[in-house]
């Protein structure tokens, strides 16, 4: 129980992590698309790319935490 | 000709239905209602696909399922049976001088009385023959590839002999075709090579949506859970670093063993971490369809449980709307997963194929 529950604590540590991440790479994109929107589709992919990027680590810490048991 | 054929695959697949819907029933009523376990039958690949169970008037739980193909190898013989045999778990199948039991979708090697030694963690310590069934995964992607299959051929067939304005199918595959080449592929490759890889970005997109989108259907072809399936996903992300690397050009290879441009030392340091990467990117490909997928089914499943774990009619509309929620969620994540696994293939299989410009 003891360590189910540390390991609980680590991914909520990681998803605000990656929360943040992904929010600040999602808000500046958007405000990116505001100042240029003729180029916005490539800002899109380029946001997407990133955010798909951040997901990876809190994807990892959840294999490591569903190992972990 | 194309009638009769479709009238005989119909009717074969009927008296198939007919002749194999197993119906077991068992006198367990009051059975505590288990979330855990029934999303986890739900989310894991299993010997029978199940159709629908519930409980009769002479309160009996009646259970109807489709029985699957069950191939097993064993000391070099192959066992070929329908998994009806196993009574969802309660029967030893007995083939030749080996038995076998299905214990929690696994089917273990027993002795004549189907006995299970168990270890300290409660997992069964029998050993496993090897498993060549087919399952309820393989039978929802042969479903898929049929469906794929048929939309795309016949789809490609009205392109023969004069171009003339899309209509149909083809004005919903077109467009579809069309983005996946100009939004994803060309964004990624340069234009005089993705002709070589369009094919596979093609046919990893359409085969992860269609097999996301089945999955999501509830009631009984679909509901399976295949691109959350890390056999599924590993496969698919294997091909990826295949075609990564063995596309890779001179400049792809340098780039991680000897970069260019910066100090020796770092050069050796960064050639152990350049060679990681080469695993971990389709690794996180792999990761992160099957997490994504599996983690919807979860939270889709777990949100209709709440009925029945609170056992009130209250919750029920609450519920369903938020269910109804994450199944549109659900449908946009279907496409942007689909979308971020080729899109990421093409990234990789760019930069490995990219011309030196310095």
């Amino acid at each position: 129980m003891e360590s189910l529950s540390l390991t609980s604590i680590g991914l909520g540590l990681i998803i605000i992590g990656v929360g943040i991440g992904i929010g600040r790479t999602a808000g500046s994109a958007m405000e990116a698309m505001g100042r240029q929107p003729e180029i916005s589709s490539k800002i899109q992919t380029a946001m997407i790319i990133a955010a798909a990027l951040i997901e990876g680590v809190a994807l990892f810490a959840i294999v490591v935490a569903m190992m972990k048991g | 000709m194309r009638q009769i054929l479709q009238v005989f695959l119909f009717s074969l697949v009927l008296s198939v239905c007919q002749y194999t819907l197993a119906e077991d029933s068992s006198n367990k009523h009051e059975k505590e209602f288990d979330p855990l376990e029934m999303i986890s039958h739900h989310i894991s690949d299993s010997h029978d696909w199940h159709i629908i169970s519930y409980t009769n008037k002479a309160d009996e739980h009646v259970n109807i399922s489709m029985p699957l193909p069950v191939i097993l190898l064993h000391n070099g013989k192959l066992h070929f049976f329908m998994s009806s045999e196993f009574e969802h778990g309660n029967a030893i199948v007995q083939k030749g001088d080996a038995y076998f039991k299905l214990y929690h979708n696994k089917i273990y090697l027993t002795n004549a009385n189907g006995d299970l030694e168990f270890d300290a963690e409660n997992h069964p310590k029998n050993e496993h023959p090897f498993d060549l069934s087919i399952t309820r995964n393989v039978g929802s992607m042969w479903l898929s590839v049929i469906l794929i299959l048929f939309l795309f051929i016949s789809a490609a067939k009205k392109y023969k002999g004069e171009p003339q304005t899309p209509k149909g199918l083809q004005s919903i595959i077109e467009p579809l075709v069309l983005f996946v080449r100009d939004d994803i592929a060309l964004s990624q490759i340069d234009k005089h090579k993705i002709d070589k890889f369009l094919p596979y970005l093609l046919t990893v997109f359409f085969f992860i949506w269609i097999n996301n989108l089945i999955g999501l259907i509830p009631i009984f072809p679909g509901g399976s859970n295949l691109t959350g399936n890390i056999s599924v996903t590993m496969l698919l992300a294997l091909i990826t670093l295949f075609i990564t690397n063995v596309n890779g050009n001179k400049g792809y290879w340098k780039h991680i063993f000897w970069m260019p441009g910066i100090p020796v030392p770092i050069r050796a340091f960064l050639a152990i971490i350049e060679f990681i990467g080469i695993f971990t990117k389709p690794f996180a490909l792999m990761i992160r369809l099957m997490a994504n997928i599996t983690a919807g089914h979860i939270i889709i499943l777990s949100l209709f449980s709440l009925i029945f774990v609170l056992k009130s009619v209250v919750i029920a509309p609450v519920s369903i709307l938020m269910g109804l929620m994450m199944f549109m969620l659900e449908l946009l994540v279907a496409a942007l997963q689909a979308y971020i696994f080729t899109l990421l293939s093409a990234l990789f299989i760019g930069m490995a194929v990219q011309e030196d410009e310095h």
